[in-house]
């Protein structure tokens, strides 16, 4: 894989040659840098780079949670083999193909009932799911708040541009008021859910929510939800210049990511207090709760105990 | 102080097959270490003022960046 990266080193003297890059079509590029240990190179040792580069377009906030997710999972020390990525269908569920774990991309909206069946029968394996904001709370709605409900341990990544992507930027159940979209023309009149508040009244045990440009958050936070015993849901505010930026505005990547900069601040800061119009950031709901696999094997026990009584 | 933190970087790495040229780098570097050219190609022509924030690296949606500490500094990024 190497051999075909063109790599640029911004060197001062001799520092290009001594970090061993290559010019592209070297072959005999040198596999150490490439495929270290995780701890050296994540982006390397995660990612499936036979399919890169990834089909997101440029500017596109969903590359740079992948990005956020791989350091999350590096600093935990999570090998490949202990993580299945379970994606339903559309922009955010194409991490799922880009990520080196076990992974299922499986039907719209449903990926929360074939995790939740991952997890049942494999409940030492790490879940996590990367779904858009159509995909887990428009068709995947049920799913989400029954998820939520049970506390079955694993991380549900909602991946939030406020638009459907793929299909040609219909508005999804978290565009909000006023949002132009090609299926709103004349703009929209539904308000939007607010991930957090549903999540936690559907008995969510960690929720919180960042956005795409507070990167070092991003990784803390993803780190938190995977480290959590339950359910976590992390809403992560992602930028859509395509479709989202280029109906409201012509907004691009850059000015998006500048507006979650000025648009959110952190819960409990001052700038919040001074300024409530401001979208929160940071985890809301941290709490222990029973986990259902827990439960569920308790039942097991329970049955098998009763069975083996009785003969 | 200033002189040991500028020169914690070892080199700034840009693959070129995967960047997409948003321009993301260019914007958000706090010390305007990356240009673009008027096709949107990025060069890194002041590698030397590089503080090592982690921002490009991390901002960048197309993961084409890769920061290459010095091997004394490798355990301590922040």
């Amino acid at each position: 894989m190497s051999d075909t990266r063109v790599k640029k080193a911004g060197g001062k003297e001799s520092g290009v040659n001594e970090t061993g890059v290559k010019e592209a079509g070297v072959k005999e590029a040198a596999p150490q840098e490439i495929r270290t240990s995780p701890e050296g190179k994540p982006v390397e040792y995660y990612l499936r780079d036979r399919f890169m580069p990834h089909i997101w377009c440029g500017g596109c906030g969903h590359g740079t949670v992948l990005n956020g997710l791989i350091r999350s999972v590096d600093e935990l020390g999570l090998k490949k083999r202990e993580i299945v990525m379970v994606s339903g269908i559309g922009c955010s569920a194409r991490m799922a193909g880009y990520l080196d774990f076990h992974t299922l991309h499986t039907l719209h909206g449903r990926a929360l009932a074939f995790a939740t069946g991952v997890k049942l029968s494999r409940p030492e394996l790490t879940i996590i799911c990367p779904l858009g904001d159509g995909d887990a709370l428009a068709i995947g709605g049920n799913h989400f708040i029954h998820a939520a409900r049970r506390n079955i341990d694993m991380t549900v990544l909602i991946l939030n541009n406020r638009i459907y992507g793929m299909t040609g930027g219909q508005y999804s159940p978290l565009s909000g008021c006023g949002i132009d979209a090609s299926t709103a023309p004349y703009s929209t009149i539904e308000d939007a859910f607010d991930t957090v508040t549903l999540a936690t009244a559907a008995g969510a045990t960690f929720v919180a929510r960042t956005t795409s440009f507070h990167v070092h958050e991003l990784q803390d936070t993803l780190t938190r939800a995977i480290r959590h015993k339950g359910l976590s849901v992390v809403e992560v505010l992602s930028q859509c210049p395509t479709h989202f930026g280029r109906k409201n505005g012509n907004l691009e990547a850059i000015q998006m990511l500048k507006d979650f900069r000025t648009g959110t601040a952190r819960i409990g800061s001052r700038q919040l207090e001074n300024n409530p119009g401001l979208i929160p950031r940071g985890i809301f709901v941290e709490k222990d709760k029973r986990e259902y696999c827990d439960h569920y094997l308790d039942v097991i026990e329970r049955a098998r105990g009763k069975s083996g009584a009785s003969r | 102080m200033a002189s040991s933190t500028k020169n914690r970087i070892d080199s700034i790495i840009i693959n070129q097959e995967w960047c997409k040229r948003c321009g993301i780098c260019v914007s958000f570097c706090p010390k305007k270490v990356f240009e673009e050219d008027d096709e949107g190609t990025v060069s890194i022509p002041r590698p030397e003022d590089c503080i090592y924030c982690e921002l490009c690296e991390r901002l960048c949606p197309d993961l084409a960046i890769t920061l290459v500490p010095k091997p004394q500094d490798s355990g301590d990024p922040s």
